[in-house]
C-alpha cells in the first residue's frame, strides 16, 4: 500500500476559485483510482494561494493482473485464419484452444494482461487531470497554443512513497522539491518527502491547511471584531502565513455613515471592522497580513496611512456631493446608460418608467398604508446617487448612498428608507426592503429591468445572464412572497410570452427549492387561471399539501384527471347549462346534489384547507357516478347534460388547484 | 531617503541590469503606459523584447485641480515589458522592490486578482494588483490579446505607480509633498499643470474643436490603414509604410475622446460608438504592424 502526494505550485490563484478547484481535483483523482483499480483513497485536498495539494493513501503498487478469454475465427476458417489470430494475440497456433458455441467451434486464447504499475498510471494521467481542472477564466503563458491554467505553473511535487512520479506540464517537470513562503521562507527549492512535507513548509512559513490558517486568523481577531465569514474565507485563501494586526484611525471619521466606513474597510481594504462595547463602530480595524508579524509597526502604519487616504476621499466625496441635492441631479441621469440597446436607454428614461409603474403598483395594492407621495418621490430620486462621486467610487453602495443623502437633505424618512433599500434583496439570503414603499419601489425597478431587457431580446440563457435578470426576478418574487402584497406579477409581464415563462419558472423554482413543496403540488396550484398573487398561491399549495395526505384526496385527483380527459375528447365549445330536469335519479342526481352542497360550502369564508376538504368529500359521489353511469349516452341531450355537469364540477372545484396535475404517490390510486 | 528621481533611476538601473532597453517616454498623449507603441506594438508578433520606460499618463477625468492628495490628472507610470515572460518574473519583480529600499521581510505583500482589459485597444490580460501594506503599488499583467489578436509570446507587463510608491517610501500623506529632487517638491514641479489642465479639461476645452480634431485624426489614421491594405493587396512593398504614424493618430483620437468625456460632451449613445471607432483603428494598426513585421526579413529569421 503506497502513499501519494501531489502539489501543484502555481503563481497566486484568485482566492475565490480555490475551493471549487480542490473539490474537482479530489473527485477526478478518486475517479482515476477507481477506474484504474488502484484502490486507496484521497486523505485530503488543501491549498494556499500558491499550491493545490492532494494527499492519498492505500494505493496498490500495481493493478491486479487480468485474464480474458478472446474468441477468434471459427475453426472451419482453417490454419491461415488461426495463424492470423495467434499473431494478433502475440502467441503461436499451438497455444490456442477452442471453444464450442451454438454456432460451432471457435479458436480462442486466454489473454493475460499484466497489471500496470501505479507509478506508470499516475505518470500518464496526472498532467491531464491537472490541466483539465475547471477555472472561470484561464490563461496561457508559454506562447500561443500553449497549456491553459488559472495562473502559470512553476513547480510540481509528485511522490508515490519515496519515488517521484514523472510527468511534465508546460515544461515544468515533477519532482520532490517545494517552495516556501515568498518572502519569509528560504529562497529556492526545498526537498521534501511525503512525511516531511507539511513540517518543512511550516518551517518556511506556509500553513498548507486552510483550517490552520483560519484558526490562526481567528485567534488573532479579538472578540470585538465584527464577524464576517466571507471576508475570513477570502483572507484564508489570500495568505500562506496569516498574521492579524490591529490598527486605528482618527475618531473624527466616525461622523461618516457606518455603511461607508465598513465598505471601505471590508470591500476595499479587506479589513475587519471593530465594535465598541455598545455595538457601535470603533475607530479600529484588523488587517490580516501574509507574513510573520510586524515588530516595528511598519505594516500597521502603512495600512493606517492607506485607510486614512481612503477615508479622506470618502469625506471629500460626501462634502462635494452635498453641494448638489439629489433632486437637482435628475438631468444628469440623461448621461448614464441603463441599457444601450433600448430606444430610451438612460437612467433618466428608466426613472420615468419606474415612477409610473410604482404608481400603478401602489393602486393595485390598494392599501391605505402606502404613502403614495413618498413612493413617487423615492422613485424619482432612486437612481440619482449614480451621479454622485461617492457611488462612482464605491459602486456597491448604490441605493444606500442615495438613502443616506436623501435623509441628510431633509427628505422624509419614508422616502430615504425606500431609496436605501430599493436594490434589496441582493440575493436569496438577503432581506427584503423594510417598508411597503421600499418594497413597491424595488419591485417596480426590477420589473422595469426585466420587461425592458426581454423586450429587446436580452434574455438569460443557460449559464449566461450578464444583466442579472434571474436575480431581479428572484428579488421580485421573494418580496411578493414575504410581503404578501397583492400584485399580479404575471399581468405586468404584458403579452411577453418569454417573460411570462421566465417568471413562472422562477416562481416554481422558489416554491420547490426554497419552500420545499413537491413539484406536482406546485404545478397544480400554478395551473389555476386568473391573477397570480404569490402569497395566495403559497397558501393554496400549503392547503393542498396538507389535504393531500387524506385518503380521499389522491383518488379524487385521479377522477379529476379522468373528467378532464373526457371533456377534452368531447371538445365542448362553451360551458353548457345543467338541465336539472333531465338528471336521472340515482348516481347522476347524487353527484349534482353533492356539487350543489359542496358549492355552497365553498361560498363561505372557509380557508383553503377547509375548502379542499369539502371538495375531497365529493369522492364517493364521483366514484359512484363513474361506476354506474355512461357519460356517452346514445341520447345526445343526456350526453350533453352529463358533460355539462362534469364541466361545472371541474371549473368550480379547480380554483384552488388543478388536481389533474397531481401525480399519485400510491400506485393503486392510479 | 531617496527622492522621486532617485527611485526612478534605481528602477531603471535594475531593469537595465536584467537586459531591458531603457526607453524615454512617448511624446504623444496616452492614458496609460500600455498605449505607448513600445508596449502596444512591441507585444505583437514573435520577436522577443524587453523594455522599461517612465510614461506620463493623462486621464483628464481624474483631475482634481491639485486639491486631492492622491488623485492626479497626469501621473507617472514605470512600465516594464518582458517578452516572453521569464519563469521567475515574480521573483524579479520582488527584487525590484528590494532595489528601491523596501525591506520585504518587514512588510506585507499580497498578489490580488486583477485582470486588465482595454476595450479601445482590443487588449486584455490576466494578472494581479500588488498590495504593499494595503496599498496598491503595481499592476502585473500577462498579456493575452492585443489589437484583437492572440499574442505569439506572452509578455509580462509591470506597471509601477510611481507617485504612490514614492509617497510610501518617503512617508508622506500627499503626493504633492513628495520630494522630487533635493529642494524641490512634487508640487513645485507639477501643481500648476494639475490646476491648469483641470480647468481646461473640465471647463474651458472647446467641445466643437475637440470633435473636429477627433474626426480629423480618425480620418487620417483610417486613410493610412486603408492605404496599407491597398498596398498589401497589390503585393507592393510595405517595409517603409508609416504604420507608426497611423498609430500616433489613433493615440490622438483616444486622448481627444478622454477630453470630450471629462468635458461632459459625450452622450450615452455616442460613447459606445466612439469606443468602437477607436478600437477599430487600433485593431487596424495592430494588424498592419504584424503584417509589416512579418515581411521584414530580419524578423523572419527570428520567427
Amino acid at each position: 500500500m503506497a502513499a501519494f502526494l501531489l502539489e501543484v505550485g502555481v503563481e497566486e490563484i484568485p482566492d475565490w476559485m480555490i475551493e471549487p478547484a480542490l473539490a474537482e481535483l479530489n473527485t477526478r483523482f478518486e475517479k482515476l483510482l477507481d477506474n484504474e483499480r488502484l484502490g486507496g483513497r484521497v486523505e485530503w485536498v488543501d491549498a494556499t494561494p500558491r499550491r493545490l495539494v492532494l494527499r492519498a493513501s492505500g494505493l496498490a503498487a500495481a493493478q491486479a493482473d487480468s485474464k480474458e478469454l478472446v474468441t477468434g475465427p471459427p475453426k472451419s476458417a482453417g490454419t491461415g485464419a488461426a495463424q492470423g489470430f495467434a499473431r494478433k494475440m502475440g502467441t503461436t497456433v499451438e497455444q490456442l484452444s477452442t471453444v464450442s458455441t451454438d454456432k460451432g467451434e471457435y479458436f480462442s486464447f486466454e489473454k493475460q494482461t499484466k497489471g500496470r504499475s501505479a507509478a506508470a498510471i499516475l505518470s500518464d494521467s496526472l498532467a491531464g487531470i491537472i490541466t483539465s481542472l475547471y477555472f472561470p477564466k484561464t490563461m496561457y503563458w508559454t506562447g500561443k497554443g500553449g497549456v491553459r491554467f488559472i495562473r502559470p505553473i512553476r513547480w510540481i511535487v509528485a511522490l508515490l512513497d519515496d519515488a517521484v512520479v514523472p510527468f511534465e506540464i508546460a515544461g515544468v517537470k515533477s519532482g520532490a522539491a517545494t517552495r516556501g513562503h515568498r518572502v519569509v521562507g528560504i529562497a529556492g527549492p526545498i526537498d521534501v518527502t511525503i512525511d516531511t512535507y507539511e513540517a518543512r513548509l511550516r518551517e518556511n512559513f506556509v500553513l498548507v491547511r486552510a483550517s490552520e490558517r483560519r484558526a490562526r486568523i481567528a485567534a488573532g481577531l479579538g472578540n470585538d471584531v465584527e464577524p464576517d465569514p466571507a471576508l475570513l474565507n477570502t483572507l484564508v485563501y489570500l495568505t500562506e502565513w496569516p498574521t492579524p494586526i490591529r490598527g486605528s484611525f482618527d475618531a473624527s471619521y466616525l461622523e461618516l455613515p457606518k455603511e461607508i466606513l465598513t465598505t471601505v474597510m471590508r470591500h476595499h481594504q479587506r479589513y475587519f471592522s471593530v465594535l465598541d462595547a455598545r455595538g457601535a463602530l470603533a475607530p479600529e480595524f484588523v488587517a490580516v497580513t501574509n507574513t510573520d508579524g510586524d515588530p516595528d509597526g511598519l505594516i500597521r502604519q502603512g495600512n493606517e496611512r492607506v485607510l486614512r487616504a481612503r477615508f479622506n476621499d470618502a469625506r471629500f466625496f460626501w462634502q462635494v456631493d452635498q453641494q448638489k441635492k439629489l433632486a437637482d441631479r435628475l438631468d444628469d441621469l440623461k448621461k448614464v446608460t441603463f441599457q444601450a440597446k433600448l430606444e430610451k436607454p438612460t437612467y433618466f428614461d428608466k426613472t420615468q418608467r419606474v415612477v409610473a409603474l410604482a404608481g400603478v403598483l401602489a393602486a393595485e395594492v390598494a392599501s391605505s398604508t402606502v404613502d403614495q407621495q413618498a413612493l413617487a418621490r423615492a422613485a424619482t430620486l432612486a437612481k440619482t446617487d449614480l451621479v454622485t462621486s461617492m457611488v462612482k467610487e464605491f459602486t456597491e453602495l448604490q441605493g444606500v448612498v442615495g438613502g443616506l443623502y436623501a435623509a441628510a437633505q431633509g427628505e422624509p424618512r419614508a422616502v430615504s428608507d425606500a431609496i436605501y433599500d430599493h436594490y434589496r434583496p441582493a440575493s436569496m439570503e438577503d432581506v427584503i426592503p423594510r417598508t411597503i414603499e421600499g418594497q413597491i419601489l424595488s419591485i417596480a425597478d426590477k420589473l422595469d429591468t426585466l420587461s425592458e431587457c426581454f423586450r429587446v431580446g436580452l434574455i438569460p440563457s443557460g449559464s449566461g445572464d450578464p444583466f442579472a435578470l434571474r436575480r431581479a426576478a428572484q428579488g421580485v418574487i421573494k418580496i411578493l412572497f414575504e410581503s404578501r402584497l397583492r400584485i399580479d406579477v404575471i399581468a405586468h409581464a404584458g403579452a411577453d410570452r418569454n417573460l411570462i415563462d421566465f417568471l413562472n419558472e422562477r416562481i416554481s423554482y422558489y416554491l420547490r427549492e426554497v419552500k420545499r413543496f413537491p413539484y406536482d403540488e406546485v404545478n397544480a396550484a400554478m395551473a389555476v387561471p386568473g391573477p397570480v398573487w404569490l402569497a395566495d398561491l403559497e397558501d393554496r399549495i400549503a392547503a393542498l399539501h396538507n389535504v393531500r395526505a387524506t385518503p380521499d384526496f389522491e383518488l379524487l385527483a385521479v377522477s379529476f384527471k379522468r373528467i378532464k380527459n373526457i371533456l377534452k375528447q368531447a371538445q365542448l365549445e362553451h360551458a353548457p347549462e345543467i338541465a336539472e330536469a333531465i338528471l336521472a335519479p340515482g348516481p347522476e342526481r347524487g353527484l349534482f346534489d353533492a356539487y350543489r352542497r359542496v358549492g355552497e360550502r365553498l361560498a363561505g369564508h372557509a380557508d383553503y384547507q377547509r375548502k379542499l376538504e369539502a371538495i375531497a368529500s365529493l369522492r364517493p359521489e364521483v366514484d359512484l357516478f363513474f361506476d354506474k353511469i355512461l357519460v356517452n349516452d346514445p341520447d345526445e341531450k343526456i350526453r350533453q347534460n352529463r358533460l355539462a355537469l362534469l364541466s361545472c364540477l371541474l371549473t368550480e372545484f379547480s380554483r384552488i388547484a388543478d388536481f389533474s396535475e397531481i401525480v399519485p404517490k400510491t400506485p393503486q390510486a392510479a | 531617503m531617496d527622492c522621486f528621481q532617485d527611485t526612478i533611476f534605481k528602477l531603471k538601473r535594475y531593469w537595465a541590469d536584467r537586459g531591458a532597453i531603457i526607453q524615454e517616454p512617448y511624446d504623444v498623449e496616452v492614458g496609460a503606459g500600455t498605449m505607448a507603441p513600445e508596449t502596444f506594438l512591441r507585444v505583437l508578433g514573435p520577436k522577443p523584447y524587453k523594455v522599461a520606460y517612465v510614461q506620463p499618463s493623462r486621464r483628464p477625468a481624474d483631475g482634481r485641480y491639485g486639491e486631492n492628495p492622491n488623485r492626479l490628472y497626469k501621473h507617472q507610470q514605470l512600465q516594464v515589458i518582458l517578452k516572453p515572460t521569464p519563469d521567475d518574473v515574480l521573483d524579479q519583480y520582488m527584487g525590484s522592490l528590494a532595489a528601491i529600499g523596501i525591506d520585504l521581510k518587514k512588510h506585507d505583500i499580497k498578489f490580488e486578482e486583477d485582470n486588465w482589459e482595454s476595450p479601445t485597444l482590443g487588449a486584455w490580460g490576466i494578472g494581479w494588483q500588488v498590495m504593499l501594506d494595503g496599498l496598491e503599488i503595481t499592476q502585473l499583467t500577462y498579456f493575452q490579446q492585443c489589437g484583437g489578436m492572440d499574442l505569439d509570446l506572452v509578455p509580462a507587463e509591470l506597471t509601477y505607480g510611481l507617485e504612490r510608491i514614492v509617497a510610501f517610501l518617503q512617508g508622506v500623506e500627499s503626493v504633492y509633498d513628495i520630494e522630487w529632487a533635493p529642494g524641490f517638491r512634487y508640487s513645485d514641479v507639477r501643481l500648476a499643470e494639475e490646476e491648469q489642465f483641470s480647468v481646461y479639461n473640465f471647463e474651458l476645452a472647446d467641445a466643437a474643436y475637440l470633435w473636429q480634431a477627433f474626426d480629423a485624426n480618425e480620418r487620417e489614421a483610417q486613410r493610412l490603414i486603408d492605404a496599407f491594405r491597398g498596398l498589401v493587396k497589390a503585393k507592393q512593398d510595405v517595409n517603409r509604410f508609416p504604420v507608426l504614424a497611423a498609430y500616433d493618430h489613433v493615440l490622438k483620437c483616444s486622448h481627444l475622446f478622454n477630453l470630450l468625456d471629462s468635458r461632459g460632451a459625450i452622450s450615452v449613445t455616442e460613447r459606445v460608438d466612439m469606443i468602437a471607432r477607436v478600437r477599430k483603428l487600433a485593431v487596424g494598426v495592430a494588424g498592419a504592424w504584424v503584417k509589416q513585421q512579418a515581411r521584414n526579413p530580419a524578423e523572419k529569421e527570428v520567427a
